[in-house]
């Protein structure tokens, strides 16, 4: 969710049950105002919160001009419980940058499940048999491979971007020298295309547009359609379409990933996605549709 | 003037063509123009100096080129005349730099439907004819396109220096509302000629739609200069689209209704009901504020929220207008707010109700009693079925399986079924009451996992299969969380001191505890430290599915009278141990552990003021629950998805083995069907030993014969 309207966003995403607690957004406010300065973000995102054992991270996201760029993700721990005497460190509004994800990054990190402990530090201890070659013989060594906590939080988001931030059709538009704009001309969606997953794109570079037949891509308008709608998400089903507040919200939960809410007020400007959740994949998803 | 020969039609439309670039370049080049001075020529308007310049050009444009425009303004005055006022007059170009377009387009738009009208036979404005043909001629010159022999093609009366200044004229081109300019010098002929034409091409309407390009320029131009976005022709597209769009889609009028927002509204007058008053009496409001049940919702709503858990405001509100609903309906002692489950098209939201004392739960019984009578007819059904089978043929083997014992449901306000909930899916809508809890749906809701659709009728598509649909399936998720998380501080309750011995519930403890008058509450700090401070007060389900345990070993009087029938089935049945869960007020300290995680995580809601804080524990087990505590103060909530959380992965259950056919005894001997080929060989013996035995009745008749002969 946008930092700007950050109070609003937080009201209408409240209804996943999760939110924040006045006092965490009074310093959100001010501490994104900081770093959209320091960073010179075009956009600060609120992307959310993972929930860990001892600490919970807040993770926010920075856009530059075009709006699909590699967005830069900052995160801060806070919550701990020995943090009631240790007031500056690590808990206040300390936003630390966070490396890009890498491949290397999520074959590593699929190995390591359960909940995330809050110590960026922390480091899982995962064993593997590893061939070792010691001059002819070949040996079969348990290596402990160590992972940081903080590898695991860079994948896991860049996983949930691209698996389940979206966007509606319509909020940005794409010129023709290839730059992403945020529309301001969009007045929201109109209330008969709300229900339809079509009318929601992933809120990344598209992977399958490529693969649309020359009959599908004449029907789409290159300004707006330039990215992947929900439609063909698989497994079929993964969201969930709800309308709250009586008819004047739409509100779209990923199954997939659970605790992803994407809130959207129809026939106005208001839309925005938030994660608030333990940062594990629901691989039971297919078990439970 | 005489009149103007009559023009040539496809010469004149070519001219006129090429009229129009030229003069869509002559305007181009004219805006410049605008700043030279004319010499001695009062023109009122800018138009004027265009129109002469370019009218100017028909007189010795053939040796100069185009920028010698100041070269002309000299000769301007020589040329004005009545080719000059006409072209004033009946030329609007309205050039002025702060495009008016309010007071410009209708005299074109006029103009130029009579200029439209050229093709199609005489135009009412002859003289524009004529000069038409004078600046084209002009024009033409100047850029060296058509021969000189134009020049005779219906030329021109009025050309050279001497225009006659006809009254009669300036008469027939006041009624396009133009001013009469006297003193104009006439030259943009050429200009003037391509702008019309231009004009012309641009108000052609499309063909799909009676919008024309110039119509729908105007509109783009004024709503842009009207708003005044920043930065315009970044969004120039989108706000061409959104132009065309609403040509198409003008506002609705007030009235008519807007199809779409149909459901908007109707919820919002449902929940505009919510929020009116029942009956109006300062009496009314004085039992209310004494003895209402339902809960002070958005008290728990600031403590949770202060947490970060829970609902908006405004939405608690509506909760709380709807629990109140609520308890006008049902005879309620005590109401709580449970929480809200979320589903795929809907969510619940469950409120946790105990009736009055002595008020009948008449619709349950009835549904109970019909179960059951269900079930003992299919056992009689079973039962004749196999006495027909037995008539017909052989003795069918019974089976032998006898299916479990149903361990009966708890009674209503023990156990799981201690509290009666009620859900519903928005405020607003009304409230539907789920049943009691049968043990064996607890242990079916254990084995599967599944999401909630959000209506109550859906069946539960599982296996092994879920005896129930989802409204069974929501109130056995809501028994197992409830079980599960409900938790209170250390001293909150206590048991009362009326309780009997532990004896006589079989060893299952006590089940009813009652606040404690005397709690002085456990600071924040405490209970944010150690879990010890915290305790379950609900019962733990054991893993029969009830709170108390049974014995289904037991016989009721129904089974007594099968039993004899089926004695044989219970001598393979084991003895059944006596299921023992953790007594009721146990600290959470003593909860199990999820693969070496603690199952509950506590917080400090706010860390920067700890001495108003509130202690907030969070469930790790079930992703959603939580609980708060401050001073005297605790509440339980659950918001979430309904499912357990399991680090490994969801493992159905997997399919029974498959059942045994009749084990083989002396009664009953499974033997393989012969084959094929050994069917064909018995075949075969047997044909042998049939033409063997015809062969010894020929034989001996045949000796029978032969004695006979003989």
């Amino acid at each position: 969710m946008d930092a700007d309207s950050l109070l609003l966003s937080l009201e209408l995403a409240s209804g996943s049950g999760q939110g924040l607690s006045p006092d965490r957004r009074a310093s959100l406010l001010t501490s994104l105002m900081l770093v959209k300065r320091d960073y010179r973000f075009a956009r600060v995102l609120f992307w959310g919160r993972i929930l860990g054992l001892v600490a919970d991270y807040y993770i926010a996201q920075g856009l530059s001009e075009d709006q699909l760029a590699p967005r830069k993700t900052l995160y801060r721990r806070s919550g701990a419980q020995g943090d009631v005497d240790v007031v500056g460190s690590l808990n206040c509004t300390e936003w630390s940058l966070l490396p890009p994800a890498t491949e290397e990054m999520a074959t590593q990190t699929a190995v390591v499940s359960g909940r995330f402990m809050g110590d960026p530090s922390h480091e899982y201890e995962h064993t593997e048999i590893q061939k070792v070659n010691e001059g002819e013989k070949v040996f079969d060594e348990e290596v402990v491979v160590q992972i940081k906590e903080e590898t695991r939080l860079v994948s896991i988001i860049d996983q949930i971007d691209k698996a389940v931030a979206i966007i509606p059709r319509g909020a940005l538009f794409k010129t023709p020298f290839g730059v992403t704009h945020v529309n301001r001309t969009f007045e929201g969606l109109p209330l008969s295309e709300i229900r339809k997953l079509s009318s929601y794109f992933h809120f990344r570079e598209a992977i399958d547009l490529k693969n649309k037949t020359l009959l599908e891509k004449a029907d789409l308008n290159p300004s707006l359609d330039f990215m992947d709608s929900l439609e063909y998400d698989i497994p079929k089903g993964s969201w969930s379409i709800q309308m709250e507040r009586g008819n004047a919200l739409v509100v779209l939960r990923s199954l997939l990933w659970p605790g992803l809410t994407f809130y959207h007020a129809p026939r106005s400007k208001n839309y925005g996605y938030i994660y608030v959740g333990t940062g594990e994949k629901n691989m039971d998803l297919p078990f439970m549709l | 003037m005489g009149e103007p020969p009559p023009n040539p039609d496809p010469s004149s439309q070519s001219r006129r063509s090429s009229q129009a670039s030229e003069r869509a370049r002559s305007r181009d080049s004219s805006q410049p123009l605008l700043s030279i001075p004319e010499d001695g020529v009062p023109r009122p308007t800018q138009r004027g100096s265009r129109s002469s310049q370019s009218s100017q050009g028909s007189q010795d444009l053939q040796s100069t080129g185009l920028p010698q425009w100041p070269l002309r303004s000299s000769l301007i005055p020589e040329n004005q005349g009545e080719e000059g006022m006409e072209y004033n007059q009946s030329m609007s170009l309205g050039y002025q730099p702060g495009f008016p377009f309010e007071f410009s387009p209708q005299g074109y738009l006029d103009e130029n439907r009579m200029m439209q009208q050229f093709p199609q036979g005489e135009g009412l404005l002859e003289q524009l004819d004529t000069a038409f043909q004078d600046s084209g001629a002009g024009l033409l010159g100047q850029f060296n396109m058509f021969p000189q022999e134009d020049q005779p093609f219906g030329q021109t009366i009025q050309h050279g220096p001497y225009l006659r200044d006809d009254p009669t004229l300036h008469a027939g081109c006041s009624d396009l509302g133009f001013m009469p300019f006297v003193g104009e010098v006439p030259d943009p002929q050429p200009r003037e000629l391509a702008v019309q034409n231009a004009k012309a091409y641009l108000l052609q309407t499309s063909v799909n739609c009676n919008l024309s390009l110039y119509e729908h320029l105007v509109n783009l131009l004024t709503k842009i200069l009207n708003q005044r976005p920043e930065d315009p022709l970044s969004i120039l597209e989108t706000l061409n689209r959104n132009t065309q769009w609403e040509w198409f889609h003008p506002k609705l009028d007030t009235l008519r209704d807007d199809p779409e927002m149909q459901p908007t509204y109707e919820m919002a007058e449902k929940q505009k009901a919510l929020f009116s008053r029942g009956g109006e009496g300062e009496q009314e409001m004085e039992e209310e504020v004494n003895d209402s049940p339902v809960p002070n919702i958005m008290e728990t709503a600031f403590y949770f929220e202060q947490a970060g858990v829970g609902l908006s405001s405004d939405e608690s509100f509506r909760i709380f207008l709807a629990l109140r609903q609520l308890v006008e309906q049902q005879p309620i002692h005590t109401c709580r707010f449970w929480g809200k489950i979320l589903g795929l098209s809907r969510s619940y939201l469950v409120a946790e109700v105990e009736f009055r004392e002595g008020e009948e739960e008449g619709e349950e019984e009835e549904v109970e009693e019909m179960m059951e009578g269900g079930e003992v007819l299919e056992a009689h059904g079973e039962e004749e079925g196999e006495e027909d089978e037995e008539k017909v043929v052989d003795a069918v083997p019974k089976p032998q399986w006898k299916p479990p014992p149903v361990i009966p449901k708890e009674e209503s306000r023990t156990g799981t079924n201690k509290y009666l909930y009620f859900v519903c899916n928005e405020p607003g809508r009304p409230w539907t009451r789920l049943p009691h809890v049968t043990p064996a749906q607890i242990v079916s809701a254990r084995k599967i996992k599944k999401f909630f659709t959000g209506f109550l009728d859906t069946p539960v598509i599982s296996y092994p299969p879920f005896p129930g649909n989802e409204a069974n399936y929501l109130r056995a998720q809501i028994a197992r969380i409830s079980a599960a998380t409900h938790i209170s501080p250390l001293g909150f309750y206590q048991f009362g001191e009326e309780e009997g011995d532990e004896e006589e519930e079989g060893g299952a403890g006590r089940d009813s505890f009652e606040e404690n008058p005397d709690f002085e509450g456990i600071p924040v700090l405490e209970l944010v430290d150690s879990m010890a401070n915290w305790v379950h007060h609900t019962q733990h389900i054991l893993p029969q599915g009830r709170c108390t345990w049974v014995n289904p070993m037991q016989k009721t009087e129904e089974e007594e009278e099968l039993g004899e029938e089926e004695e044989k089935a219970d001598e393979g049945m084991e003895e059944v141990e006596q299921e023992v869960g953790p007594p009721l007020l146990t600290p959470l300290s003593e909860d199990a552990e999820i693969m070496h995680l603690s199952p509950w995580t506590t917080r400090l809601s706010c860390s920067l003021s700890p001495q108003y804080s509130v202690a907030v524990v969070r469930s790790n087990l079930w992703p959603g629950a939580y609980a708060y505590a401050v001073g005297k103060k605790f509440e339980n909530l659950y918001i979430g998805w309904g499912h357990k959380y399991s680090p490994e992965n969801f493992n159905p259950s997997l399919p029974a083995p498959i059942q045994q056919e009749y084990p083989s005894g002396p009664e009953i001997m499974e033997m393989s069907d012969p084959t094929v080929e050994e069917e064909q060989a018995l075949k075969a013996a047997q044909e042998q030993a049939l033409a063997a035995a015809e062969e010894e009745e020929e034989d001996e008749e045949d000796e029978e014969d032969e004695d006979l002969e003989d």
